[in-house]
């Protein structure tokens, strides 16, 4: 059985992305028989680049997903070489996992309540600073040129790579590195961004990789933030797929595939990016320079990051402030009052979403916890290296959802399968697993092997020595993998909507729902549920190991 | 117990068996509305996924509300499918029907109108005719009030049944303004005077549509042509004043015409963040309805337009393939009910008005409509008879793909 369990992790991974890829690239040259297609033409493509504004869909999309990402990763470096062993790298680390876990409309929301021209860091300065007394008539949310959009990624990619760097740090023994460096005379954070970058990028590269794609093609995100004429070029794939014009649908095939097309550029864009940057960066890293820019780095490292991390939380503070308020004009830093009306007004609703997302979320993440098992199990025990192929884990996250997942509801609508709740777990399964793989196999494949010998040379069975030796001292990062895979569940928005034909709610659909209605006190409710719930998963993967432990101590004496 | 020796008998029984389920399967899926019992009995147990705009939280409350009644009376359960666009259910029902799947869709009911219902219509996505046959129909008095049968001028022949009555009603503050714009000229003065202080929601959205037809009407001097079918030759000519007008609008609109609001309520959150000091909204008392719930201050006041707003009813109607048709008859006939038609009015619940003929209700039923005194921000009920009718759907998609032509990429 265990020696299956790579396989069919790939194949469960790989079969649905491209029956729904094949499945959306048929239509885009007019074949798709289901659809009254039965010929090949390109006139999907020529209806497509008919489009208003599809140039500029396209350039917000790719360079959203480049920017977002550069700066992200900026951050992140520099806070890495800036700020060890410092009290904010302390209290960042506690924050990150929080952070991630919060999913990326929730944010959306919060941000865009922040920064709106009636927002809450407006209202801080006015009148008083400003003279203004009504909201300024300025477009900051929805501009454009998506900066906004690109801030809103920023904060929601910075605790990722953080996390992604940190998980695959110990590895690399940086201290040992540093601190040669160190007794060159090397300041600090050039010490780290010379010694220990090099080896750390090649480790997070796929990550990288992950939220370039992510960028490119957020739906989400986008439709709260993003430019609104036109809009990104996902989210004008999705309303094409909507429209009761049946010939659009070919037309949405078309620029999924053309989604498809920006993404692989971004990602060939970065790719050339770190040639580019490898070639420069070969003088710098050997030219024995010391101190150089040394105060400038460490100001920006520590300043950047704890700035969007204070962003990200003052967000979720207005979420809080909005759902209990009561009548709240412009400039009012506070509102009038306050009032539990919208809460108890959301309560019966938010029964069904609620259980919804909990319990996709706990299947899709116990299936995705027990295959990413079985696969690190089986490579322990076959004493195989990494397998090369296991890159295609990571296809459902570089393929971008909004290309495949109508794909796959063809797909599945051709074999009679009903959009329902099993088919939203399977899909949240594609997006969950890679993710619980990311954050298990690093902390799997480094526990001492001779914790197993040891168990194994007392006559323990190999499955035994699994459950009894493995897995309680794999507890904590078990766990941290499932909170992880939970927060990704309940995060996820299209697939839900779409492989449950809008039937099966989350908190998650419920609020992008809203946010059509622009209830900012209602909107407020929801994103806080949504953000609450990861968040008792990641409270409840650090309480429970402390718990054990305590209790084992308890034994022990 | 008699054994079956016969294989012919036995053959024969099979057959026949398959011919009365063959017979007895289309009955149970496509129920007689007008054996109204069965219905109702056959309803019993059944989950209706009624596919509604969800983008109210008025409407969202009150569709809550029908939900609890229908477990209630008729052991029906409804669960809201909310929609950001009806159009996206248009998408689903066709793509179920080019799929092949002709009696098993995800979809029971459609809150509908207008272009959606015709383009259902024109592809035969509709179960029907059934409205008429709803015992609670008789109470809209259909003939005196033929809007109820009437659907941007296309006859519903039964394929829709009336829900609720909406007109464009304008809101303003009057603790700012003292005397808003009564048409559309005055609107652009108006604007002029106040930039940044107006806007209409982003085409495709409905309401942001029904600005530019309210626009259209009262700019071209060819309203006829606004009532046959939309001709490609006549297009141009007909809209080029609504063209020439939001070309002088636009600069002076919320964030100078950059960016639009997303819906309809989204006007009324940002005239209570203080952007906004004119509005507009397709229920007559969502004004009224939004000051009782803090959201916008007492002085806001509610007014229709000197020449009459757009005014248009909703429906419900069934796609062809939905698996629960008896249920979703139910909900549609319990939508008609006076209960239910006088909790859709009230504003402590929506405040959509009712599509029934009241003074032709019992006595008893008229009682459920009396509901106090009016609200100060609510409109004076003598001013909605200024209703214009809807023009023919086709104009309303023409219009938005000539909008998102000229408007689209800013």
């Amino acid at each position: 059985m265990l020696r299956l369990a790579p396989a069919m992790i790939i194949a469960l991974l790989v079969l649905p992305v491209g029956a729904g890829l094949m499945m959306v690239i048929l239509p885009a040259f007019g074949y798709l028989p289901a659809l009254g297609g039965h010929g090949i033409s390109l006139t999907p493509w020529h209806m497509l680049f008919a489009q208003p504004g599809l140039g500029r869909s396209v350039a917000v999309s790719f360079a959203s997903g480049l920017v977002s990402t550069a700066i992200a990763l900026m951050m992140v470096v520099l806070f890495l070489a800036a700020s060890r062993g410092t009290w904010l790298d302390r209290g960042i680390r506690r924050l990150v996992s929080p952070l991630l876990a919060v999913p990326h409309a929730a944010v959306a929301f919060g941000f865009a309540f922040l920064i709106a021209p009636s927002g809450l860091v407006a209202r801080l300065v006015s009148p008083s600073l400003t003279g203004w007394e009504r909201p300024p008539d300025a477009l900051i949310v929805n501009d454009p040129w998506g900066v906004s959009l690109m801030a809103g990624l920023v904060l929601k990619e910075v605790p990722f790579l953080l996390l992604m760097s940190l998980a695959a740090l110990p590895q690399l023994a940086p201290e040992k590195c540093l601190m040669l460096a160190r007794s060159l005379g090397y300041a600090p954070t050039v010490a780290w961004l010379k010694t220990v970058l090099p080896s750390l990028y090649p480790l997070i590269r796929l990550p990288v990789y992950a939220v370039i794609a992510y960028a490119t093609s957020v739906v989400d995100m986008a439709m709260i933030l993003g430019p609104t004429l036109p809009p990104t070029l996902s989210v004008s794939i999705l309303s094409w797929f909507n429209d009761p014009d049946i010939s659009r649908r070919f037309m949405a095939s078309a620029a999924a595939v053309l989604q498809l097309g920006v993404t692989l550029a971004a990602l060939l864009s970065w790719w050339l990016l770190e040639q580019l940057t490898r070639l420069l960066a070969r003088n710098w890293l050997t030219n024995g320079s010391r101190q150089q820019g040394e105060i400038m780095l460490r100001r920006v490292g520590r300043s950047a990051l704890l700035m969007s991390s204070t962003t990200a939380l003052a967000a979720l503070v207005g979420l809080g402030l909005f759902s209990v308020a009561g009548f709240w004009r412009f400039p009012e830093l506070l509102p009038q009052m306050l009032t539990l009306d919208h809460w108890q007004r959301s309560g019966p609703m938010l029964v069904t979403p609620l259980l919804n997302t909990a319990l996709i979320g706990l299947i899709s993440t116990t299936l995705a916890t027990a295959l990413v098992l079985a696969t690190l199990e089986n490579e322990h025990r076959q004493h195989l290296q990494p397998k090369r192929a296991l890159w295609l884990l990571y296809l459902p996250l570089l393929v971008p959802q909004i290309a495949f997942l109508f794909g796959l509801i063809v797909a599945a609508e051709s074999l009679s399968i009903r959009p329902q709740l099993s088919l939203v777990i399977a899909g949240h399964l594609l997006f969950v697993l890679p993710y619980v793989y990311l954050s298990l196999a690093e902390a799997y494949r480094r526990l001492d092997p001779r914790w197993l010998q040891v168990a194994r040379s007392l006559g323990v069975s190999r499955h035994a020595a699994f459950w009894r030796v493995r897995l309680p001292l794999l507890l904590a990062p078990l766990l941290t993998a499932f909170a992880v895979g939970l927060a990704i569940s309940i995060g996820q928005y299209l697939p839900t909507q779409l492989l449950g034909a809008g039937r099966v709610t989350t908190v998650t659909t419920e609020a992008v729902a809203l946010a059509a209605g622009s209830n900012r006190r209602l909107i407020g409710v929801w994103a806080l549920m949504q953000a609450v719930l990861p968040l008792i998963g990641f409270m409840l993967a650090l309480a429970i190991p402390r718990l054990l432990s305590a209790q084992r101590r308890e034994f022990a004496t | 117990m008699s054994t079956n020796r016969n294989p012919l008998r036995g053959a024969l029984t099979t057959s026949i068996t398959a011919t009365l389920l063959a017979f007895s399967l289309p009955a149970m899926a496509t129920p007689d509305p007008s054996d109204w019992q069965s219905v109702v009995a056959e309803a019993e147990g059944q989950t209706v996924y009624w596919n509604a705009w969800g983008g109210d939280t008025r409407t969202n409350r009150y569709i809550d509300w029908v939900a609890g009644q229908m477990q209630a009376q008729y052991g029906v359960d409804v669960e809201h499918v909310k929609l950001d666009d009806t159009g996206s259910a248009v998408a689903r029902v066709l793509g179920e029907k080019q799929a092949g799947n002709d009696n098993d869709g995800s979809i029971d009911v459609i809150w509908i109108n207008g272009e959606n219902f015709a383009a259902m219509r024109e592809s035969d996505l509709l179960f029907g005719p059934f409205a008429e046959s709803l015992p609670n129909f008789a109470l809209t008095n259909a003939t005196e009030n033929p809007e109820v049968v009437t659907d941007f001028t296309l006859p519903t022949e039964g394929y829709e049944s009336p829900w609720g009555k909406a007109q464009i009603t304008f809101y303003y503050d009057s603790a700012q303004t003292e005397i808003p714009p009564q048409d559309m000229p005055a609107l652009l003065n108006w604007a002029e005077a106040n930039p940044g202080q107006f806007s209409y929601p982003r085409i495709p959205d409905f309401t942001g549509s029904t600005f530019l037809k309210q626009a259209l009407i009262e700019l071209t001097e060819q309203d006829e042509a606004l009532y046959q079918p939309v001709s490609k030759g006549d297009f141009e000519a007909v809209t080029a004043p609504l063209w020439a007008y939001l070309d002088a609008l636009h600069p002076h609109l919320w964030r100078s015409g950059r960016t639009f609001p997303d819906s309809g309520p989204n006007l009324s959150t940002l005239m209570s963040d203080g952007e906004l000091s004119l509005g507009f909204s397709f229920y007559p008392t969502d004004a009224a309805v939004a000051v009782m719930e803090y959201e916008l201050p007492e002085s806001v006041r509610s007014y229709v337009l000197k020449g009459g707003t757009l005014g248009n009813v909703h429906f419900v109607a069934i796609p062809y393939n939905s698996p629960h048709k008896a249920g979703a008859m139910v909900l549609a006939d319990f939508l008609l009910s006076p209960q239910a038609q006088a909790q859709k009015q009230s504003l402590a619940m929506w405040g959509d008005r009712s599509v029934l003929d009241i003074e032709q209700l019992n006595s008893d039923d008229q009682a459920l409509f009396q509901q106090g005194d009016r609200h100060p921000s609510e409109l004076p009920a003598d001013a909605l008879s200024n209703t214009l009718p809807e023009p023919h759907p086709s104009w309303m998609t023409a219009l938005q793909e000539a909008w998102l032509e000229r408007y689209g990429v800013n």
